[in-house]
């Protein structure tokens, strides 16, 4: 136990990466701790599809059109099971909650003593979260995928297929940015759950999770020539579930579908700033008022 | 900077923690009591302004052991959680290892430990080896002496076999060790330690005693440390500072401690059989009759004068003199503290 300088190894470009890479390990043996309550939840998840399916085929059984806002019969059937898929990345199960309890029952502390990035961490944690949920829901989501194939239009061409990976994996970031943004509020706020229902209320409206954003397309704003949809085009919520989904099935093309993408890594830059100000400001308001 | 021989380094070395006029105050808000008032606070809190520490003056040097001692409230855990940076003060400055701690410079992070009693760092589902190993990445310690410093350490609290079983499956007593032994891993220069052996057994209390003693000593480590036991107080610190409502009453040796605040020895004599209570009335001491033993509180002025008066009284077997314990010097060293600051708020 002599020399204690020489015991720090100096801070390679790399030295980050390393301590990201064990902390996801970590992560990864903790989440599989609990692999037993991720597989009965994933199956669960299946339940509600089965609901819309029943109401869409009610509905287009009740209209002559053949198809609703350019979506057929099929076409919503394939759009709920790819929002599934993509909401499988972009939502963030108790993240923003597990911020804000770090908060309120200190144990936050610890981020502010270790040399360690809370952000990171964050992180590191929810890529663990998310690969054992998917080892574990692989199998059922390709059983439901493989016995709805009919419903699915062929499948799209490389360029398409790339676009859409990317857009699950920024709808991913996306997702894990606004939520540790709300979290942060925990700094704020003693109880910040009635904040994020309030989020999943409008995210459930405006991400696409309940419906097509497409369907918005003929409610006016009351601006010349602007419709609903494209307000939420510029919002960052149908990034977490409708755009993916629209990819896919070939709704969003060429320079319409660069563009998407571009506001969407906007979204992401933003988000990922906001959740630095947040913790930045919220632990000096911590260090101030509490600790 | 170390060196494996303590006696190389004078006792008092250069500063390492160095505070002057620091003072926390917290805004508190009353939470009233009844729906109707609570009602009423909705629109309007009434607050107040609680000083948890107001000015105080520390300089520790290295290699010292300190104990921060103080009534539940009196501001220790306010200043070690300034100390290390998890709060800023209102008022003052500190220094810690040449940082100012609440700006949280890694360089800093990398050179200290907190260690709360009540609070756990390491990983609760998971085996301690594998908090260990974070450790290791975030403090980035050289592999080979990263496990060199974890054998040394956990052989020395002897919990080998524990570090691959899950922390939750651990009693309180085996997890305070790994706790330390998280903390100690990076070969921290100042160590934090608040309440370290709340809730233990007396063994533990004992091996976790003599772990921190040594490793403090070949470390020439710096420890802050806060405690209700004076057990941990008598084995560890040569120095000990009283806090009492945010302010420092006492900062000196343990040793002075004793010589100053108490006026009396404790004489405990064994007789043969319960002597006759008179025979020792007569020397007009304070005395406690419990059976064949009789406990004198006598002034230490004048022990060597009525001591041999006293053992020459018929059929003492055995003596014992000792100092006043320090829970009872402690305990009247708030309560007199309690007792001013009574007469003061009267005063006023």
């Amino acid at each position: 136990m002599s020399g204690s300088l020489e015991a720090v190894r100096p801070a390679g470009p790399l030295q980050g990466l390393r301590t990201w890479w064990t902390m996801l390990k970590i992560c990864l043996e903790e989440r599989l701790v609990y692999r037993g309550d991720f597989a009965l939840g994933t199956l669960m998840r299946f339940l509600p599809i089965v609901t819309q399916v029943f109401l869409w085929t009610a509905v287009f059984g009740a209209t002559s059109r053949g198809d609703i806002a350019g979506y057929t019969r099929n076409d919503i059937v394939a759009y709920y099971l790819l929002t599934m898929l993509t909401r499988a990345f972009s939502s963030m199960p108790g993240l923003a909650s597990g911020i804000a309890r770090s908060v309120r029952d200190g144990s936050v502390k610890k981020f502010l003593i270790q040399p360690v990035d809370y952000v990171s961490f964050l992180l590191a944690a929810r890529v663990a979260h998310k690969l054992v949920y998917y080892a574990v829901a692989a199998i059922p989501f390709a059983l439901v995928f493989f016995l709805c194939r009919s419903y699915f239009p062929p499948v799209p061409d490389a360029t398409t297929i790339a676009a859409f990976l990317l857009s699950l994996a920024l709808s991913f970031l996306l997702g894990f940015f606004m939520e540790v943004t709300l979290g942060m509020l925990g700094f704020w706020f003693m109880e910040v759950s009635s904040i994020v229902f309030g989020y999943m209320l409008v995210q459930y409206l405006l991400s696409g999770h309940m419906f097509p954003i497409d369907l918005l397309k003929g409610t006016p704003t009351g601006i010349a020539g602007v419709s609903l949809a494209d307000v939420v085009h510029w919002l960052p919520f149908e990034y977490t579930a409708y755009f993916s989904s629209a990819v896919w099935l070939g709704k969003v093309k060429g320079a319409q579908l660069v563009s998407s993408l571009a506001i969407e890594a906007g979204w992401v830059v933003v988000m990922a700033v906001a959740c630095r100000v947040a913790w930045w400001r919220g632990t000096r308001r911590y260090s101030a008022f509490g600790g | 900077m170390h060196n494996t021989d303590p006696a190389a380094f004078a006792p008092v070395a250069e500063p390492v923690i160095r505070v002057a006029g620091l003072a926390k105050e917290y805004r508190v808000f009353d939470k009233p009591e009844g729906l109707a008032a609570s009602v009423r606070a909705l629109f309007h809190r009434t607050s107040r302004v609680v000083e948890a520490v107001k000015g105080v003056d520390l300089t520790v040097g290295r290699g010292e052991f300190v104990a921060l001692l103080g009534p539940n409230g009196a501001g220790k855990t306010t200043l070690l959680k300034l100390l290390s940076g998890i709060i800023t003060p209102t008022r003052g400055t500190a220094s810690v290892l040449g940082h100012v701690p609440w700006e949280r410079a890694d360089d800093f992070r990398r050179r200290f430990a907190l260690v709360m009693g009540q609070r756990n760092q390491l990983w609760w589902d998971l085996p301690a080896a594998e908090s260990f190993r974070l450790h290791q990445e975030i403090y980035r310690i050289d592999p080979a002496r990263f496990e060199k410093t974890r054998d040394e350490l956990v052989d020395l609290l002897g919990v080998r076999k524990l570090i691959l079983q899950p922390v939750r499956e651990l009693s309180l007593g085996e997890r305070m060790k790994l706790e330390l032994v998280a903390a100690l891993l990076h070969e921290p220069e100042v160590l934090f330690l608040d309440e370290p052996t709340i809730g233990l057994d007396v063994v533990a209390q004992h091996t976790i005693h003599e772990f921190l003693r040594d490793v403090q000593r070949r470390r020439w480590m710096t420890v802050v440390l806060t405690t209700h036991y004076m057990k941990d107080v008598a084995a560890l610190c040569e120095r000990v500072v009283v806090i009492t409502r945010g302010d420092i009453l006492y900062d000196g040796s343990l040793a002075e401690i004793v010589d100053r605040f108490t006026t009396h020895k404790i004489v405990t004599l064994d007789f043969d059989e319960a002597p006759d209570h008179s025979m020792i009335e007569r020397f007009g001491f304070p005395c406690e009759f419990r059976g064949p033993q009789v406990v004198l509180r006598i002034d230490r002025s004048r022990i060597a004068d009525v001591l041999p008066g006293i053992l020459g009284s018929a059929g003492v077997r055995d003596v014992s003199v000792e100092d006043v314990p320090l829970e009872e010097i402690v305990a009247e060293l708030f309560r007199s503290d309690a007792r001013a600051a009574a007469v003061a708020e009267a005063s006023r």
